[in-house]
């Protein structure tokens, strides 16, 4: 038996069905993720990308399969399901910071109430974070005084200061005014040099290109193409892909083209 | 300058009693203020919850209360129980109780409303943070519900407090009934004391409702 060295699987879908009442959103589906690998998922709009995503950190519940982190399966009435959140961070497109708490309070809130660290040492954390992405100066702001790309790049290191093992990203671009998307999308990037794992369902198909160890094409509930971005923006497999791709390059032109919603 | 009948109140005791009856209000509407609000947080979080019995039995609870005018609620708690259950309460406590079940009632329809108005987002993002359902109740829903809530509970508080000068009804002397008293023992020699006493009356309950606007200006700026 020839021994392949792997980078080890840290997430693992098994065969995962979710359904709104009768209309079936994933449908068996199958995926494998490994420590350090960058998966950008695209599809048309309700092919269930985000429901992945909300699968995934356990805010939807599945009627069918499983799926692991460590081993460990991820539950949404499971006993543990509070530390296996901790491990997965996510983003989300609308941001949804607490109004209610500054920014730095907004990122230390979770490391010191859920992981009981230390006050100090969590700020010192969050600040080091802020400026990296450069908004140490906004720490004692409030979300309201912040511009959307502020906000996002606020989202992103609150989920980073739990230290998850892996991030999921649910189209954080797609609430934001396009000179914004830029310097969101940059930090993602930053991130993926760093060497973490990370899922990203986004419909900016460049920087999907650009950052993607893997691309899966979702569509009516599964995995039609699980490729590297080369071979998925140049040569896709199915002809559903390609209709996609082609509805992305002329969707300003083909006013007549079906509207997907 | 016509003779506003604001003379009366230096005579005897006349300004002191108005004062101890204003007490007597206070004490009342006060004290059902005190058990209402909490009692009404602790409700309005069980009514946004997903009890169906528990929520039905509240809404029921809420209609009767609501639907009812304070004065039949005055009545039936204190004329009403007395026939029925031969219950010997005084007017005040009788007051005390029938307030307590109105202020509570209309506090947790309040919180509820000021529940569920916060985004579902915000509980997903508090959830996927790793943070438990009493954790993100504690730091993050009821936080920033209180903020709805300030205005609204200012008004119920001013509004129980207003309503006090029902209670005379029942036989409770407060300062209204101070007020009364005063005017028909006078009604000889000051004709006028009625523009007088009364205008006192609106004063003092300018005196006692005006703080509470403050305090909720304030809290509203606080946390804005």
């Amino acid at each position: 038996m020839a021994v392949k060295i792997l980078a080890e699987t840290l997430l693992s879908i098994r065969h995962i069905a979710k359904r709104f009442g009768d209309n079936t959103v994933l449908d068996d589906l199958s995926l494998d993720v490994h420590k350090g690998e960058v998966i950008v998922v695209v599809g048309p709009s309700g092919c269930g990308k985000s429901t992945l995503l909300r699968c995934i950190n356990a805010l939807e519940p599945i009627q069918a399969g499983e799926i692991l982190l460590d081993g460990e399966p991820i539950k949404p009435d499971g006993k543990n399901i509070t530390e296996l959140r901790q491990k997965v961070g996510m983003v989300f497109q609308s941001y949804d910071l607490f109004p209610h708490l500054s920014v730095l309070d907004n990122i230390v809130l979770a490391p010191r109430k859920v992981q009981k660290r230390a006050k100090a040492e969590a700020e010192a954390e969050a600040l080091t974070l802020l400026e990296r992405v450069g908004l140490k100066d906004k720490a004692a702001s409030y979300p309201r005084e912040l511009s959307g790309g502020q906000k996002q790049r606020v989202a992103i290191v609150r989920a980073l200061c739990m230290h998850p093992e892996m991030l999921l990203f649910d189209e954080v671009t797609a609430a934001l005014d396009p000179e914004m998307v830029r310097e969101v999308l940059d930090v993602i990037l930053k991130l993926a040099t760093q060497g973490r794992t990370m899922l990203i369902v986004t419909h900016e198909m460049q920087f999907a290109r650009a950052i993607a160890d893997r691309v899966i094409f979702l569509d009516g509930g599964n995995i039609l193409e699980n490729t590297p971005p080369e071979i998925f923006f140049t040569n896709p497999q199915t002809e559903r892909a390609r209709q996609f791709l082609n509805m992305f390059e002329f969707a300003a032109v083909k006013h007549h083209a079906p509207a997907e919603d | 300058m016509p003779d506003l009948g604001l003379s009366v109140l230096l005579k005897g005791k006349n300004m002191a009693r108005l004062l101890g009856g204003l007490w007597v209000a206070l004490r009342i509407s006060l004290i059902a203020v005190a058990i209402s609000l909490p009692l009404g947080i602790l409700l309005g979080v069980l009514m946004a919850g997903k009890n169906r019995v528990v929520k039905a039995i509240l809404r029921v609870y809420l209609e009767f209360i609501r639907i009812m005018p304070q004065m039949v609620l005055l009545f039936l708690g204190f004329f009403g129980t007395t026939r029925a259950f031969g219950w010997n309460i005084s007017a005040e406590l009788a007051a005390i109780i029938v307030f307590t079940l109105w202020g509570t009632a209309e506090m947790s329809d309040l919180v509820r409303g000021a529940i569920i108005s916060i985004p579902r987002h915000q509980y997903e993002s508090s959830q996927a943070l790793g943070l438990n359902k009493r954790q993100t109740y504690f730091y993050i829903i009821l936080p920033q519900a209180a903020r709805r809530l300030i205005p609204l509970s200012i008004n119920l508080i001013t509004r129980m407090i207003k309503t006090t000068s029902l209670v005379l009804m029942i036989g409770v002397v407060e300062v209204l009934k101070v007020a009364q008293q005063i005017i028909e023992a006078n009604r000889m020699t000051s004709p006028n004391a009625a523009f007088g006493l009364y205008l006192t009356v609106f004063v003092l309950y300018f005196l006692a409702c005006w703080p509470i606007s403050l305090l909720a200006r304030y809290l509203e700026k606080k946390w804005r």
